[in-house]
C-alpha cells in the first residue's frame, strides 16, 4: 500500500495513509524526495511547490492559504495553512510547533 | 430489495423500532427525581430525557413534544418540580394526543422526593405492562428516517468514514427512506457545491444562506467548530473539516431543508439547520455531539449514524446510535465502542461501497432490533439547552 494518498488529481496534496517517519524516501509524481518530517496518519505533505498566498487544494476544493512557502514532501499543516473562512483558534497547544517556554 | 422490520405500530400511524418508556423531566430540579424513577427499571427499555431550564424556550417545548412523541417512545412519565415555567399541560395534551400513555407528576404536589419517586415507579410498571401489547406490523426502508453526524474527526474521517456513510445514505435514499445530515457550521466553504444539489434553485438558495447564517454566528462567537483534536487528527482549517464532513450527505439530490423538530414530509435527503435565528443570544449551536443526535431524533430518526476518527463512546436516549469509526489506529482502541470498522479502507482492505453496504446492513440489522455496541453498553446520553427557531419557508420543503 502506498504511503499516500491524492485525493483529487488537482489536489496539491497528499494524504498519510499511515504514520510515516522523517528520513523516509518517496516519489512523487516521479520526484524523490526525503521527508524531513514526521507524518502522521490522515496528516498532508505538498505535492508541489507551494508559495505563500497560494490556495491549498484537497478533495478538488480550497481548503485554505498557505501562510509560507512549502517545498514538496512537508508537512502541510496549521503551521503554515489558514483558514480563507473562519480562523482556527484551538491549535496552540496542538498545532505540533514547539514553542519555547515564556 | 424486502426489509423484514416489524415496526411498533402506533396510533398516529407512525412506526417505531424500539418500544420506549420515557422518564422526562421539565427542569433540572426534578431531573434526580426522574433518574431515581428510572433507575428501578435499569434492564427495561425506560428512558431520562429532559430540559434543565426553568425559563420558557419555544424551541425546548417542541423538542419535548417531538422526543416524547417520537416513533419509537411508547409512553411518557413527565416529572415536574411544580413552578417551572415549563408548559406541561402542553406537552401532556400532545402526548395524549398521539394515543400514548402519559401522566404528569408534580414533585411539590407529591410531598417531596420519596414519595414522588414511589409513586412514579407505580406508573412506570402499570405503563410496561400497557405498552407491551403495542401491535407489531412490517415496516419499509420507506418508512424510516435515519440521520448521520459525525464527531472527534480527523483527517480519516473525510476519506473513509464520511464517504462510507454517504454511499449508506445514497441506498437508503434510493429505497424511499428520509436521511437528514446537518451541522451548517460544518459546511461552511461547501455552500455552492451542496447547493447545486437542489432539487430547487429556490431551495438552493436556502441552504446557501443556512450556511451563510453559521458562519456569522460563528465570527460573532469568535470561534469557529474546530477543536483541538481535529488539528491534532491532521484537520488544518474548517473548510478542510468542512469537505470531510460534508461527503456523509452522499451523491443523492437535497429534496428539503429542515430545522430541529421538523420530520421530514416524505424519503430523500435533507440538511438540517442547526444554527439558531435571529440575533446570536444562545452560544454555540450545538455544545456536544449528543446535543446534535437528539435534533436528529426530534426529527424523527429512528437511527443516527454517526462517524468518528478520534473515537466516541456516546449512545443515546430513544434512538439507537451506530457508531462507524473511520480510522484503523482508533477501531484496534476502541472496537467494543464501534459497530462499523471504515479504517479497513484506509487499510486497502475494503471498498467505500463495501463499507457503505455494511453500514446499510447494519441499520437493518439494528432496525430489526439488534442492539448497538452504545445500547448493548447502556449508553443514554442527552441534552437540550435553550434555541430559537424561525419556521421554515415554503421553499424549504419538497412538493408532496
Amino acid at each position: 500500500m502506498d504511503a499516500f494518498l491524492r485525493l483529487h488529481p488537482e489536489d496539491n496534496v497528499l494524504v498519510a495513509l499511515k504514520m510515516v517517519e522523517a528520513g523516509t524516501p518517496i516519489s512523487i509524481d516521479g520526484r524523490d524526495v526525503v521527508l524531513t518530517d514526521n507524518i502522521a496518519r490522515a496528516h498532508k505533505i505538498a505535492a508541489s511547490p507551494i508559495s505563500a498566498g497560494d490556495v491549498i487544494v484537497k478533495y478538488g476544493m480550497p481548503i485554505g492559504r498557505a501562510t509560507a512557502n512549502i517545498a514538496v514532501g512537508r508537512h502541510v499543516h496549521v503551521h503554515n495553512i489558514r483558514s480563507d473562512y473562519t480562523p482556527t483558534y484551538s491549535l496552540r497547544d496542538t498545532d505540533g510547533v514547539e514553542r519555547k517556554a515564556s | 430489495m424486502t426489509s423484514s422490520i416489524m415496526g411498533y405500530q402506533r396510533k398516529d400511524g407512525r412506526k417505531g423500532i424500539r418500544n420506549t418508556i420515557v422518564v422526562a423531566y421539565l427542569v433540572e430540579c426534578a431531573h434526580f427525581v426522574a433518574t431515581e424513577i428510572a433507575q428501578e427499571f435499569r434492564d427495561q427499555d425506560v428512558q431520562v430525557i429532559g430540559f434543565p431550564g426553568c425559563f420558557p424556550n419555544e424551541y425546548a417545548q417542541v423538542m419535548m413534544e417531538r422526543l416524547c412523541t417520537h416513533p419509537n417512545v411508547a409512553g411518557a412519565l413527565l416529572v415536574s418540580l411544580g413552578c417551572e415555567s415549563f408548559n406541561k399541560p402542553r406537552l401532556h395534551n400532545a402526548v395524549e394526543a398521539s394515543g400514548r400513555p402519559v401522566n404528569t407528576l408534580v414533585i411539590q404536589m407529591n410531598k417531596g422526593t420519596a414519595k414522588s419517586i414511589a409513586a412514579g415507579r407505580a406508573w412506570v410498571k402499570d405503563a410496561l405492562d400497557q405498552v407491551a401489547d403495542v401491535p407489531r406490523a412490517p415496516m419499509a426502508m420507506s418508512e424510516l428516517v435515519v440521520g448521520t453526524i459525525c464527531g472527534g474527526s480527523d483527517g480519516t474521517s473525510g476519506i473513509s468514514g464520511n464517504p462510507a456513510a454517504g454511499k449508506a445514505f445514497d441506498l437508503l435514499v434510493e429505497q424511499g427512506a428520509a436521511c437528514i445530515f446537518e451541522e451548517t457550521g460544518e459546511l461552511i466553504g461547501c455552500e455552492e457545491v451542496m447547493a447545486a444539489r437542489a432539487e430547487t434553485p429556490e431551495l438552493g438558495d436556502e441552504l446557501r444562506a443556512a450556511v451563510a447564517k453559521a458562519a456569522h454566528y460563528y465570527d460573532t462567537l469568535g470561534y469557529g467548530s474546530f477543536a483541538a483534536g481535529n488539528a491534532t487528527g491532521g484537520l488544518s482549517t474548517i473548510e478542510e473539516k468542512s469537505l470531510g464532513a460534508y461527503v456523509k450527505s452522499g451523491a443523492s439530490p437535497i429534496s428539503g431543508l429542515i430545522k430541529p423538530g421538523d420530520v421530514p414530509p416524505r424519503g430523500g435527503l435533507y440538511l438540517m439547520d442547526v444554527v439558531p435565528d435571529g440575533e446570536v443570544r444562545f452560544g454555540f449551536p450545538n455544545i456536544s455531539d449528543n446535543a446534535e443526535i437528539v435534533e436528529m431524533i426530534a426529527s424523527g430518526a429512528h437511527l443516527t449514524l454517526f462517524v468518528t476518527g478520534r473515537g466516541s463512546v456516546v449512545g443515546s436516549a430513544i434512538s439507537p446510535v451506530i457508531k462507524i469509526c473511520a480510522n484503523p489506529d482508533t477501531w484496534n482502541a476502541m472496537s467494543d465502542d464501534m459497530d462499523v470498522n471504515a479504517g479497513a479502507i484506509i487499510e486497502g482492505q475494503a471498498t467505500l461501497d463495501q463499507v457503505g453496504r455494511e453500514i446499510y446492513d447494519t441499520v437493518v440489522n439494528v432496525a430489526t432490533g439488534q442492539p448497538t455496541k452504545s445500547e448493548a453498553l447502556g449508553h443514554r446520553e442527552f441534552i437540550l439547552t435553550y434555541k430559537s427557531f424561525d419556521p421554515i419557508g415554503p421553499a424549504c420543503l419538497p412538493a408532496a
